[in-house]
C-alpha cells in the first residue's frame, strides 16, 4: 500500500489486489459496467439470441425515465437529501398534460405541468433549505399534497380527459429504425448537462460541498438554502420530464403512474455509487445503475420467474451490490 | 418514573416539581393529546350524531397504522429507519390468513405465536444486514421491502385466506362500556405488555443511547450492533402484530403492501420522535395516527372532497415539522 502511494508517477504495479481495489474504489463506474456486461451475457445465455439491437432499444426505452428519476435522487443525495416526491410529481405532470390536450393544447399543457412541478419543488426547497425539515419528511409530505391535488383535479377534469398527446407518445415510445428510442433526444442533452454541471460548474461543486460538510460549506460562504431551493426545483422539473416520457411510454395518464418508480430510482442511484449520506457519487454511475436495473428486470422476466421471485432477487441484488460497494469504498 | 425524578441528587423535591418535570419532558405528547381532544369536540359539534359507532370505527381503522407507527418509532428512536414495515405487514398477514384458513381456533393460537416469531426473525434479518453490511439503514430496508413483499406474493398470489374468528372478535365490538372499543383496548394492552417493560429495561436505555450518540454509547459499554439488531427485531415484532391486526380487521390476508410504511414515518415524526434518533416515545406517534384519521373523518362530515383530505394531511405533516424546527432554531439562537 505505502509503496503504491509513493510511486504515484511511476508505472503502477498491476495485478496486485490493492491496485485493483483502488481502481474499483476510485472508478466505480468500471466495475458497474462490468456488472452490466455480466448481466447482458447472462441474458444471452438464459435465452440465446435475445440480445439484439431491438432488445437494446427496448432496454434503453424503459431505462431512460428511470435514469431521469434516478438523476433527481442523485442530485438530492449528493447534498445528503432524498426526493421521495418524484413519483407524485412525475405522475401529476403526465396527467395534467393529458387532461389539457383537448382544451388549451399540448404546448400549454406542458408549460402548465412544468410550472406546477416547479412550484412543488420550490416549496420543498423552502422547507428543506430554510426550515431545515428533514428531506425525507418534506418530500413525503409534498408527495401527499401533490397526489391529493392531482386526484382533486382528476375529478374536475373527468369530462374533458384527453389522453396522452401524440408528441409525448412519439417521444416516449417511438424509436429511430426500431432501435434508438426517441426519448434519447431528451435524455442525452439532459444527461450531458448534468454530468458537465456536476463536474465543471460552481453550482455542481456546491452540491458536493454541502453534502460533504455543511458547516465547512457555510463557512466558505456557500448559501446552502439558495442552493437547496434551486436543487429541489431542478429535481421536480426533471421528475416532470420523466413523467412526460413515462406517460408517452405507457400511453396511460394516471395520478399514480410513476409511483412504482420511486424506490427503483433510489436503488439505481445507490447501485451507481452515490452515497445517501451525501458528498460522494455522480450521474455517470447512476445511468449505469438504471441500465443494470432495466437489464436485470428484463432478465428475470425472460427467465419466466413469477413476480414474487423477481422481487426477492431484485431486493437481494440491491443489498448485495450496496454491501460490496460499501466494503470496497470504506477501505481507504 | 416519579421515584427516579424525586431523588435526583439525593434531594427530595416536591411532587409538584416532579409533575412539572414530567410535563416538560412529555410536552409534545401532551400537546398532541390536547389537540386530539379539541378535534373530538369539533367532530361532535359538526356531527352531533358522532358517538359509539364512530369511535369504534375510528379505533378499528386506526389499529394497523398505530401498530406500524409503534414499530417505526422503536427503530427510529435507535437511530435507524425501516422502510420495509409495510412489506413485513403484508408478509405476516398473508402467512397468518393462509395458515388459519379452515383450521380450528386452537391451531390459530399456534399460528399467531408462529407469526410473531416470524416477525422477530424477519426484523432481525433487516437489522443483521444493516449491522453486517454497514450500508445505510434506508437503503437496506428499502431493498428488503422488495424481498419481503416478494415473499408475501409467494405465500398468496391474490388476497385470500381467512383469519380465525376469535382473532376477528378480539378487535370487533367493545368491552365493558360500549365507549371502550376492543381495538383500542388491544392496542393499549399490546403496548403496555411489550413496550413499557422494554423501555424501562437495560435494553430500552441502550436503544435511546445508540440513537442519541452511537459513539458515546459504544464507549459506555453498549454493544451497538446487538442493540441495533434487537431494535429491528422489535420493529419486526410490532409489524407482525400490525399484520395480524390487518388480517383480523379485513378477515383475509393481502399480499400487496399498503401505504403503511410511509404513513408510519409521517406518524412518527408528527408524534415527536426525532428522525435523528434518541428522542421520543411510542404514545406520541399513536396519538398522531388517531389525529390524522380523525381529520379525514371530519373532512367527510364537512363534505370536503376526500382527496383534499390527503392534501390536508400533507400540509399538516409539513406544517407541524416546520413549526417544530422553527421552535428548535429559536431555542438554538436564544
Amino acid at each position: 500500500m505505502t509503496e503504491a502511494t509513493h510511486t504515484d508517477r511511476a508505472p503502477k504495479p498491476w495485478l496486485t489486489v490493492a491496485a485493483w481495489r483502488r481502481l474499483i474504489r476510485d472508478r466505480p463506474i468500471i466495475s458497474l459496467i462490468g456488472l452490466l456486461a455480466v448481466l447482458v451475457v447472462a441474458s444471452e445465455l438464459a435465452r440465446p439470441g435475445i440480445v439484439s439491437p431491438e432488445w437494446a432499444g427496448v432496454i434503453l426505452r424503459t431505462a431512460v425515465p428511470l435514469a431521469i428519476l434516478a438523476g433527481c435522487q442523485t442530485l438530492t443525495m449528493l447534498t445528503g437529501g432524498i426526493d421521495l416526491s418524484v413519483g407524485a410529481v412525475a405522475s401529476m405532470s403526465g396527467f395534467v398534460v393529458a387532461t389539457l390536450v383537448s382544451g388549451p393544447g399540448t404546448p400549454a399543457g406542458i408549460v402548465i405541468a412544468l410550472v406546477a412541478a416547479a412550484l412543488a419543488g420550490f416549496l420543498t426547497g423552502i422547507g428543506v433549505g430554510v426550515f431545515r425539515v428533514h428531506p425525507l419528511i418534506m418530500t413525503l409530505g409534498m408527495s401527499l399534497v401533490v397526489l391529493g391535488l392531482a386526484n382533486a383535479w382528476q375529478l374536475q377534469m373527468v369530462q374533458t380527459g384527453g389522453g396522452t398527446p401524440d408528441v409525448l407518445r412519439w417521444l416516449g415510445s417511438g424509436s429511430f429504425l426500431g432501435i434508438l428510442p426517441h426519448s434519447l433526444l431528451v435524455f442525452v442533452p439532459l444527461a450531458a448537462l448534468i454530468l458537465l454541471a456536476l463536474r465543471r460548474t460552481g453550482y455542481g461543486r456546491l452540491l458536493y460541498a454541502i453534502g460533504d460538510n455543511p458547516i465547512a460549506a457555510r463557512l466558505s460562504g456557500a448559501r446552502a438554502w439558495q442552493v437547496l431551493v434551486v436543487l429541489y426545483v431542478i429535481s421536480a422539473l426533471m421528475a416532470a420530464v420523466a413523467g412526460f416520457l413515462l406517460s408517452g411510454l405507457t400511453n396511460v395518464a394516471s395520478v399514480t403512474l410513476a409511483d412504482s418508480y420511486v424506490l427503483p430510482s433510489v436503488a439505481a442511484a445507490v447501485i451507481g455509487g452515490t452515497s445517501i449520506m451525501g458528498g460522494r457519487g455522480g450521474y455517470g454511475g447512476t445511468i449505469v445503475g438504471a441500465l443494470i436495473l432495466a437489464v436485470l428486470s428484463s432478465l428475470l422476466s425472460s427467465l419466466g420467474y413469477p413476480e414474487a421471485v423477481r422481487q426477492i432477487l431484485f431486493g437481494s441484488i440491491i443489498v448485495a451490490v450496496a454491501a460490496a460497494y460499501t466494503r470496497i469504498t470504506s477501505e481507504s | 418514573m416519579s421515584a427516579a425524578t424525586d431523588t435526583v441528587g439525593g434531594v427530595r423535591s416536591r411532587p409538584a416539581d416532579a409533575v412539572a418535570a414530567w410535563a416538560r419532558r412529555n410536552s409534545w405528547t401532551i400537546g398532541l393529546l390536547a389537540f386530539l381532544i379539541l378535534l373530538l369536540v369539533f367532530t361532535k359539534v359538526i356531527q352531533p350524531r358522532y358517538g359509539v359507532p364512530g369511535i369504534q370505527g375510528l379505533a378499528i381503522s386506526v389499529l394497523p397504522l398505530a401498530l406500524a407507527a409503534v414499530a417505526q418509532a422503536i427503530v427510529v428512536i435507535s437511530g435507524g429507519i425501516d422502510l420495509s414495515i409495510g412489506s413485513m405487514m403484508a408478509l405476516t398477514s398473508v402467512v397468518a390468513a393462509a395458515l388459519m384458513e379452515g383450521q380450528s381456533g386452537e391451531f390459530a393460537v399456534a399460528v399467531v405465536v408462529g407469526v410473531l416469531l416470524l416477525g422477530l426473525v424477519v426484523g432481525a434479518v433487516n437489522g443483521g444486514l444493516v449491522v453486517v453490511t454497514r450500508v445505510p439503514d434506508i437503503v437496506v430496508t428499502l431493498a428488503m421491502s422488495f424481498v419481503w413483499a416478494g415473499c408475501a406474493l409467494l405465500v398468496l398470489k391474490t388476497p385470500g385466506g381467512r383469519a380465525a374468528d376469535w382473532l376477528k372478535d378480539l378487535i370487533a365490538g367493545s368491552l365493558g362500556s360500549e365507549w371502550f372499543p376492543r381495538a383500542a383496548i388491544a392496542l393499549v394492552v399490546i403496548v403496555a405488555v411489550i413496550w413499557i417493560p422494554l423501555r424501562r429495561s437495560r435494553l430500552g436505555l441502550s436503544l435511546y443511547a445508540i440513537g442519541s450518540n452511537q459513539l458515546a454509547a459504544f464507549r459506555s459499554g453498549v454493544s451497538v450492533g446487538r442493540t441495533k439488531i434487537l431494535a429491528y427485531a422489535f420493529t419486526g415484532l410490532f409489524s407482525a402484530i400490525a399484520g395480524l391486526s390487518l388480517a383480523a380487521s379485513t378477515g383475509i390476508g393481502t399480499p400487496v403492501p399498503g401505504p403503511y410504511t410511509l404513513m408510519s414515518v409521517a406518524a412518527v415524526v408528527l408524534g415527536g420522535v426525532s428522525l435523528a434518533g434518541g428522542r421520543g416515545g411510542v404514545f406520541g406517534p399513536i396519538i398522531a395516527v388517531v389525529i390524522l384519521q380523525l381529520i379525514r373523518t371530519d373532512m367527510t362530515f364537512l363534505n370536503v372532497n376526500t382527496n383534499l383530505a390527503t392534501v390536508a394531511q400533507g400540509f399538516i405533516l409539513i406544517g407541524v415539522v416546520m413549526g417544530g424546527s422553527l421552535i428548535q432554531m429559536r431555542r438554538a439562537r436564544a
